[in-house]
């Protein structure tokens, strides 16, 4: 309220012509307004535009072929391996991320010592790059040097677990490095989320001699909804993005096994020159993107008009 | 979890004692030990493999200590690691970071202060029209944004070379286009939406009275953003600072495929080097450059402490 109240008074001061009435702030924020039009309404109305063109080498407006490459797309097998990576990539890591990042919360939550350091040291890999998280797990899951070679100098000498060279579970491989530099943010979230629950609920449970365990389960977690909402689309939205992580860690391979979407349209634009594929495969990419944010938006703005 | 402490208890209940070696306890601590270890690991075992020979390395297990320490990776990965036909190793990827950073930081701050600024205080029609979009926007998957940008920085740079000719006829090309100065504007749209975000919500949370005060006093736009909110605004200023510098030298995707080989930022050299094809791999070397690349943001983690967890948690927390 206070933020309409403040925004009144400074337009309302004085009364000149509609246009120019707070001209200065209409100015300042330009580069805001040319950012929100030009790049994120005009440059996807163009993607979408054009992924319905026999676009190649360059982007050909005039040549319309409707759904082709749409068509083209989902006969692809490369395309069709990216999507299967990026369901299961994405259904494993939300899950994988959810749930340690709710159980080390849960952890942290008990009043422990070290809270501080534990915390520092879950979190750290969320600041680093995803090319350098890559880059270190390719290095402790490489075959012969790497893990599987420990644990088999440790007496187990039939261990295998090779992930990167094998077709068949290369994208777990890529999930263990991705839920490691992800899942402390998602800690940190879930830890404010309990934060915020009145003490009096856990006064109440002990009174009733409810274990630990059933209160996380059973009352804290409906009274945290509104965070698992947050990070699941923080999650989401970064599932889909997931890129550096993918080039750094196997480039895409053995073979195209370890494709994803976001690496899928890099190289049909910039590698193939196959510019009409890109922009349909990326117009399918935020298509799924709004699967998930249409109904988070409803959900957070139509809680919103109730307050 | 505490129901097997519970039923040890014998007797009537009163206050609780204090035990230290509960079960309970032993189960927490035991756990978020093995957690700490398995989180420590990948980093233990980067600064080991860099501080190891080649020799050592082929031969003993990832986990153990050098026996030998030596420092030559850390030197080959600095000055000679080989990109392609470049053999002058990270370090110019490590000051093409820099000169990345520092401009996009200090702009794409700039911009997102004045935008929240505006959005919290000097409210216009259609502002929140145009923040909605913003916020939206973030959600957007740059790989729908990214070439239409190509078009638009290649053209605008076309413009801004025909303007620079007006002047002087035989004036260079201006490249925005594989250049730092297209990657800083590229940073700053990106950062804008979370950025705006995080500084629309500070500024509303500014006493209102302050700036009515301001206000009677006859101050204007720039004159309350440089005297008032500036000012008092500093922590979140850093906050959007530590964000910014760990995102922008993180960044792989805008490097790759805004900037020219020669003018790669660190991430996308780091990559080159590790993941060439071409040469006897040298884990240490690599194991080292990786480290380099990633000592920037974790240096400004252990460092800021809160202040990070804060700017990350900015754009989760709603305003």
């Amino acid at each position: 309220m206070a933020l309409i109240d403040a925004g009144r008074t400074g337009s309302g001061a004085k009364r000149p012509l509609r246009l120019f009435k707070n001209m200065t702030a209409k100015i300042a924020a330009l580069p805001m307004i040319a950012t929100a039009l030009v790049v994120f309404v005009g440059c996807t109305l163009w993607t979408i535009y054009h992924s319905f063109t026999r676009s190649r080498l360059l982007p050909a407006p005039e040549k319309w072929v409707g759904l082709k490459n749409y068509d083209r797309l989902w006969g692809e097998n490369r395309w069709l391996i990216s999507i299967e990576n990026l369901a299961i990539y994405g259904a494993c890591s939300l899950v994988l991320s959810l749930v340690i990042g709710f159980v080390l919360a849960a952890l942290l939550d008990r009043k422990i010592r070290f809270e501080n350091t534990i915390r520092t040291i879950i979190l750290y890999p969320f600041a680093l790059s995803f090319v350098v998280t890559g880059l270190v797990w390719q290095w402790l899951l490489n075959p012969t040097l790497g893990l599987q070679n420990v644990v088999r100098e440790w007496g187990w000498t039939t261990f295998t677990f090779d992930p990167l060279n094998n077709a068949a579970i290369v994208i777990f491989g890529i999930l263990i490095a991705g839920v490691w530099q992800g899942s402390g943010f998602v800690m940190v979230l879930m830890l404010a989320g309990m934060r915020g629950i009145d003490e009096d609920v856990w006064k109440a449970s002990r009174v009733e001699g409810i274990p630990a365990w059933k209160t996380y389960l059973f009352i804290v977690i409906p009274m945290m909804r509104p965070v698992f909402v947050t990070a699941l689309v923080i999650i989401s939205a970064g599932i889909i993005k997931v890129y550096d992580l993918v080039v750094a860690q196997t480039s895409g391979g053995p073979g195209i096994a370890s494709q994803v979407p976001a690496l899928y349209v890099i190289d049909k634009m910039f590698g193939s020159q196959n510019l009409g594929l890109g922009f349909a495969a990326s117009t399918m990419m935020l298509l799924s993107v709004l699967v998930v944010l249409i109904p988070w938006a409803y959900l957070e703005f139509g809680g919103k008009k109730n307050d | 979890m505490t129901d097997a402490s519970v039923s040890t208890l014998k007797g009537p209940s009163g206050p609780k004692p204090k035990r230290v070696f509960s079960s309970t306890n032993i189960i927490i601590y035991g756990t978020l030990l093995v957690v700490c270890l398995y989180y420590l690991l990948p980093l233990y075992v980067m600064i080991v493999t860099s501080l190891k020979g080649m020799p050592e390395i082929r031969m003993g297990n990832i986990f153990s200590p050098p026996v030998e320490v030596t420092y030559e990776p850390w030197v080959k990965a600095w000055a000679e690691a080989c990109t392609g036909i470049n053999c002058d190793g990270l370090s110019r990827g490590f000051w093409n970071s820099v000169w990345i950073l520092v401009p996009s930081v200090f702009l794409s701050i700039a911009i997102a202060s004045v935008n929240g600024y505006a959005l919290a205080n000097w409210k216009f029609k259609g502002s929140e029209v145009f923040f909605t979009i913003l916020i939206f926007g973030a959600f957007i998957p740059y790989q729908v944004m990214i070439y239409p940008i190509v078009i638009l920085l290649r053209e605008s740079g076309d413009g801004i070379t025909n303007i620079i000719r007006l002047f002087n006829s035989d004036a260079s090309n201006f490249r925005l286009m594989g250049s730092v100065w297209g990657l800083v504007i590229v940073h700053t749209i990106f950062g804008m939406p979370i950025l705006t975000l995080l500084f629309r919500n500070y500024f509303t949370s500014v006493p209102e009275e302050l700036f009515k005060a301001a206000r009677v006093d006859g101050a204007g736009f720039w004159g309350i953003y440089f005297q008032i909110m500036l000012p008092m605004s500093l922590p979140i200023f850093v906050v959007a600072m530590i964000l910014q510098v760990t995102g922008i030298w993180n960044d792989f995707l805008f490097g790759v495929i805004y900037t020219k080989p020669d003018t790669y930022p660190m991430t996308v050299q780091l990559n080159n080097i590790v993941n060439s094809v071409q040469g006897v791999k040298e884990y240490n070397v690599n194991m080292a450059a990786t480290l380099l690349t990633g000592l920037v943001p974790l240096v400004i983690y252990f460092a800021s402490g809160k202040l990070f967890v804060r700017g990350i948690a900015a754009g989760a927390v709603k305003g």
